[in-house]
């Protein structure tokens, strides 16, 4: 039977050599990932229905990256690394990135992609929303609860509804000063916060081959804004590239059959797309630059999975170099490599760090940080009616600390340019 | 699983988060410590605001201060309750607040999952919003025999959906607990 990318991985997972949407399977785990906030409860659950002697069902297989609340003084998160800790040591797990060693690393969905663990074919079951991320990849890679997460911790499996394919083709060159965050705030916005509930949202198209990898990613962490359980984007070239430098283990590129079959098929033309924004208070709420650029903002925010990898450091500075920022701005590195690749990457003699610190932002360290507001002490976090816009993913009422502030998200490039402006501003009046 | 759900009604807008559910802030305590656990009934819906919290009026706390529990056991919210984050957390506080069910024409993936999979409440799917014909303190029935749900201040009825392919899970009280009764896990792996 002809199949998608996505049903022909959940197909060789359920050692079945045919699936089709809507039919529920069980599915073998090649990578669970949890995190601080998950982890310790998902523990819990795998001791209470195990046993406390019980082992996990493959210790190699099992990635913990501690990454949201990290550099703060709340007693019950720093309680929760020492859970995980704990665990761990006991069972001598071996992918711990812990916090305050050479190996921790920070955002989780990055961390994965610069450790080797996105493979194409690949099955990841991840206890965070946006572990979606690994689509760009090629791998199947879903977000998941503490409960199923415990589960797979002691079996490997997992049941699976498997889901249609939405098909979003962007074909032809896109414009400069279009990022990928653009792109799926306009895809969001066209079909609304449950538009993909269920579903696989595919990219496609060559606008989609000539992104980098960075880019892919953003358009598939997004996907759960819009509801949908995966994102995928065919692997190629430039996928085999990353995934090579950073691993051995094996890898299985699938691709659509001709005659696949799509849940809907939607078409972009890349030259019509614009900078876009989503307005308080729904990733869904779009509008373009051009039609809000008067309205005001009191704080900036760069950072999270979505907008705080290498590449989305590297636009913001293009426009931040040799400026002054008129509002309060945030600057968060996803991950400490990003972190140490914003100090030795130099533009005109100074490095992307310094540009930042001499436009006036406040550099935050490698973690989640304000993203998703968090303890009172986070970096970033709104505690009153600030006015933000961030390259962050989510804008629900008090999803960046206080819920009398409002966030707008945009692309790095649009949030940079604001930034110095004090309101909404279009980026290409900065870029030449 | 009981035939019937008879409670007070808790009645939200569409798009309800699960940072509204319950605000990340929160997320630091333990699920497990029988006390810090009712801190996620003290803080569950407070993310709401406060104009949309309790709806038709508004400005209805869904806890009282200083309480665990609610006294609303049953949800009405409009469609994609539960979009968000994974966080199981979410179900965990509704149910920790004494929500035994939610109906909505529809869920957010992973909330109604997490809902399923840890046995904490039952995700009712409507057919239409019912967020029109229910304010919050009315008495609801939820009748998954005759499928539907009957507001008793005016006496009207609406069709639920079958719980279809998951009724199993439900009925099981869970993930582990199927997984037992079909025979994919072990009784004696239970502590
Ligand atoms: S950066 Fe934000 S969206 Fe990404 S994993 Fe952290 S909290 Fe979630």
């Amino acid at each position: 039977m002809p199949m998608t990318i996505t049903e022909k991985i959940l197909a060789e997972h359920a050692g079945i050599t045919g699936v089709s949407p809507g039919e529920n399977i069980w599915v073998d785990t090649d990578i669970l990932m949890t995190h601080d906030v998950c982890g310790p409860p998902t523990i819990g659950i795998f001791k209470q229905q195990f046993g406390e002697k019980a082992s996990v069902f493959d210790p190699e297989k099992v990635v913990i990256i501690p990454d949201h609340y990290i550099f703060t003084n709340d007693k019950h998160a720093n309680r929760n690394i020492d859970i995980l800790r704990d665990f761990v040591k006991e069972h001598n797990l071996p992918n711990y990135y812990d916090v305050g060693t050479e190996r921790y690393k920070g955002v989780c969905h990055i961390a994965l992609a610069e450790e080797g663990w996105t493979r194409p074919g690949n099955v990841l079951f991840g206890t965070d929303s946006h572990t979606c991320t690994a689509g760009a990849f090629g791998q199947f890679a879903t977000g998941i609860g503490n409960t199923d997460a415990a589960f797979i911790l002691g079996t490997g499996k997992l049941w699976v509804k498997v889901p249609e394919t939405m098909q979003f083709i962007i074909d032809g060159e896109i414009p400069p000063y279009v990022m990928a965050k653009d792109i799926i705030l306009q895809i969001i916005g066209d079909i609304g916060v449950d538009g993909a509930s269920y579903r696989t949202m595919e990219f496609a198209g060559s606008g989609v081959e000539a992104m980098s990898m960075e880019e892919r990613m953003t358009l598939c962490n997004m996907v759960i804004e819009a509801g949908g359980k995966n994102g995928i984007i065919a692997a190629d070239a430039t996928t085999e590239e990353y995934v090579k430098a950073r691993t051995d283990a094996p890898y299985k590129i699938f691709r659509n059959d001709a005659d696949a079959k799509f849940h809907t098929t939607n078409y972009y033309k890349a030259e019509d797309l614009l900078p876009m924004v989503a307005q308080p208070h729904s990733p869904d709420n779009k509008a373009s630059v051009r039609d809000v650029q008067s309205e005001k903002v009191t704080r900036a925010y760069i950072g999270s999975c979505t907008g705080g990898k290498f590449s989305d450091f590297v636009a913001a500075a293009e426009i931040l170099k040799d400026q002054q920022v008129a509002v309060e701005t945030f600057i968060v590195p996803a991950t400490t490599e990003i972190d140490k690749l914003l100090r030795t990457t130099q533009i005109n003699g100074h490095s992307l760090m310094q540009i930042f610190e001499n436009a006036g932002a406040q550099i935050g360290k490698p973690s989640c940080a304000a993203c998703l507001g968090g303890p009172a002490d986070t970096f970033g976090r709104t505690h009153k009616d600030e006015i933000c816009i961030s390259t962050t993913n989510r804008n629900f009422p008090g999803r960046m600390g206080s819920k009398s502030s409002q966030v707008y998200l945009a692309s790095p490039y649009t949030v940079a340019a604001s930034a110095l402006t004090g309101k909404i501003t279009d980026p290409q009046e900065f870029l030449n | 699983m009981q035939n019937k759900i008879l409670g007070r009604v808790y009645v939200l807008g569409e798009d309800i988060d699960t940072d509204q559910i319950i605000p990340a802030a929160h997320l630091v305590y333990s699920l497990e410590d029988p006390d810090e656990r009712k801190k996620y009934g003290e803080y569950a819906l407070s993310g709401v605001p406060a104009a949309l919290a309790g709806l038709p009026n508004g400005n209805m706390p869904f806890i009282e201060k200083g309480k665990s529990h609610s006294e609303f056991s049953i949800i009405i919210a409009a469609k994609n309750f539960g979009c968000g984050s994974s966080r199981e957390h979410a179900p965990a506080a509704l149910e920790i607040a004494g929500v035994k069910a939610v109906i909505t024409p529809s869920y957010a993936r992973i909330f109604y999952r997490n809902a399923v999979d840890g046995g904490f409440l039952i995700p009712a799917e409507s057919e239409k919003s019912l967020v029109d014909y229910f304010k919050t303190g009315d008495q609801a029935e939820l009748d998954f025999i005759n499928k539907n749900v009957t507001n008793t201040r005016t006496g009207e009825s609406f069709s639920v959906k079958e719980l279809g392919q998951v009724s199993q899970i439900i009925e099981a009280g869970g993930i582990f607990e199927y997984a037992r009764i079909s025979g994919m896990l072990q009784e004696n792996t239970h502590a």
